[in-house]
């Protein structure tokens, strides 16, 4: 029974690098000029904070997308170990958007994103209950800067301790 | 409190006027209409009781500003300089002499008087057609003297469709987003004032973010979104009471929310499991039915003035485009194809154009496109704005614009700006503070 779920939980990580991959190649993969973007996706540390040693609080998104990178991943399973770990522990994916798109897409953006976060936790093992989602759109940007890296800060999932 | 105002009754009908001036609004009017507003003229009796009740020097002088100020925004008309007036006001009333007007080149001429009766005001106007020397109309108003302002706005209106004739869009109200402080905790308030920036209100404090208010068919209520408790829902607001409710029974955020046409239905998108699907739900019996269902983002929904069919975005195609259906969710079609993204349409009043924002190569665009995607226009360009609202009459836009910040991330500002259908005339709107998600009400007077 949990052999088989673990197994299923794989297949689903399997199919997310799948699509992944899928995408990564249709795209143009540059290096940001200040070595802190892969793509167009935030790759520094700048402003992210950390829920326990080793975990960061933050994952974040290309340009309208709402795939989870690699490293995104990575930050997600320290996440889901530590709430695993700490079981009394409830959160809040906050999702968001930078400011180059229309309000009211960008806050279905913000919540597509904040659910990417969620499934991945979930598939790690953590219940949906301990899990809100809330989307701030482009309301709430970490960096007021008008560039390509203040808006790769600015497209994040945030996973806040609700208690 | 719209309604019960103004009490409108006509003096003179004019006769058989076919042949007087007429102002073509279908292009951009690079050589507005010279035209007079004479100030209201007002004896001295009226003036000092006016001046008592409503701490203005000469109410009469006031209205005229209104409405020259209106008439030079339209961007139609080019109010003259009040100092080559020739002919005192009271006497331009009764009767011009045309050749006096004619000399400074004014094309109509509006002169009027301005009476404290019965503890009401009492303003009568008249419009002239200068070069054919002859009457246009004319009116008079009976209301309380605070609504000055208002009457102002209805003389601009009632000029604007002599002379252009179409209905005006002078007596209308804007609410919009009060915003302020640093672009990372932004404070926002609900505010309300008159189309030209007067009588500013504000409807909420800030103690949580708001966006996106349209009014209903009305302008009496409000519908809006709300973070209120941290759970971002659709709201309806009573602007005379203040009562304010939630919208609907969603387990999750409910937003980009306007009203139909009929006023009895919001319309609105439910975002869950990450997917966004356009709903309604009916005021009267509550029954919410789900419209859209479909894995992508579909919001921003916007009814045709019959009801009947919905223009929405969606990124169902990957990226966000223009949609059109009927009313029940059926019969969808893709109307936008041009390069870019596509979002925030909106039906114009008229029902004959979308308008929407585009993003393209960077730039953010207003633009207008027919209803089935065709004779697409741009009309501005520039680093972000979006959202606009038609004006009443479907002459004019209102959205809002947002500038970018400088090197350290500071600069930041939104503010309201309008402009012609024509793509002409752009204009920023003054408000208080930092402004947007403007919506324009209808003709308050109608």
């Amino acid at each position: 029974m949990i052999l088989s779920k673990i197994f299923k939980n794989t297949l689903l990580v399997l199919t997310a690098c799948l699509v992944l991959s899928a995408c990564a190649t249709k795209k143009e993969i540059a290096t940001d000029i200040k070595g802190s973007m892969q793509g167009d996706v935030y790759t520094g540390t700048d402003t992210v904070k950390y829920l326990a040693e080793g975990v960061p609080d933050r994952v974040f998104f290309a340009t309208n997308e709402s795939i989870l990178t690699t490293a995104s991943r990575e930050t997600l399973r320290a996440q889901a170990a530590w709430l695993r770990k700490n079981s009394g522990i409830n959160v809040v994916l906050e999702g968001h958007a930078d400011e180059r798109g229309t309000r009211e897409y960008n806050l279905a953006l913000g919540e597509r994103r904040a659910n990417a976060a969620k499934d991945y936790l979930m598939t790690y093992g953590i219940s949906s209950d301990r899990i809100t989602v809330l989307s701030y759109g482009k309301e709430r940007p970490v960096d007021s800067g008008s560039n390509p890296l203040s808006w790769s800060k600015n497209r994040r999932s945030v996973t806040v301790k609700a208690n | 409190m719209i309604k019960k105002i103004i009490t409108l009754f006509l003096i003179l009908i004019p006769i058989n006027s076919h042949a007087l001036i007429e102002v073509d609004i279908t292009r951009g009017n690079l050589d507005p209409l010279p035209l007079a507003v004479s100030p209201l003229s007002i004896d001295e009796e009226s003036r000092k009781s006016f001046q008592k009740v409503l701490k203005k020097e000469n109410i009469g002088e006031e209205i005229s500003t209104i409405v020259e100020n209106n008439l030079s925004t339209s961007g139609l008309f080019n109010p003259l300089s009040k100092e080559a007036f020739l002919q005192a006001p009271d006497i331009a009333n009764l009767k011009p002499r045309f050749e006096d007007w004619n000399l400074i080149k004014a094309q109509a001429l509006i002169t009027g008087k301005v009476n404290f009766m019965d503890d009401k005001l009492r303003v009568e106007f008249r419009l002239w057609d200068v070069l054919a020397a002859k009457e246009m109309m004319a009116l008079a108003f009976t209301t309380v003297p605070t609504n000055w302002r208002r009457v102002g706005h209805i003389i601009s209106d009632k000029v604007y469709e002599r002379l252009t004739g179409e209905k005006g869009y002078f007596d209308t109200r804007i609410i919009y987003v009060a915003e302020e402080g640093p672009k990372t905790q932004r404070l926002k308030k609900l505010a309300i004032m008159d189309q030209d920036g007067f009588n500013n209100k504000f409807l909420t404090l800030g103690n949580e973010l708001v966006l996106t208010p349209r009014f209903n068919p009305t302008s009496q209520m409000v519908t809006y979104l709300s973070y209120f408790k941290n759970l971002p829902r659709v709201y309806l607001l009573d602007i005379e009471t203040g009562t304010q409710e939630v919208v609907g029974d969603f387990p999750g955020m409910t937003f980009a929310p306007r009203f139909s046409p009929d006023g009895k239905k919001i319309i609105m998108s439910f975002a869950k499991d990450g997917k966004s699907d356009i709903y309604t739900m009916d005021l009267e019996n509550r029954i919410v039915e789900r419209i859209t269902n479909h894995p992508s983002i579909d919001t921003s929904p916007s009814y045709s003035p019959d009801g009947k069919y919905i223009t929405f975005n969606s990124d169902r195609s990957g990226y966000q485009q223009i949609y059109i259906m009927k009313s029940d969710g059926s019969d969808v079609k893709r109307i936008s194809f041009g390069n870019g993204l596509y979002g925030t349409p909106v039906w114009s009043p008229r029902g004959d154009l979308i308008a929407f924002t585009k993003l393209h190569k960077g730039k953010f665009y207003i633009g207008v496109m027919r209803t089935d995607g065709k004779g697409e226009r741009l009309l501005t360009e520039n680093y972000y704005q979006e959202a606009p609202s038609w004006s009443p009459n479907g002459r004019v836009l209102i959205f809002y614009r947002e500038t970018k910040t400088n090197d350290k991330g500071e600069g930041f500002t939104a503010k309201l700006w309008s402009i012609d259908l024509t793509g002409y005339n752009e204009r920023k709107i003054k408000t208080p503070t930092d402004a947007s998600d403007p919506s324009w009400s209808s003709l308050l007077s109608n």
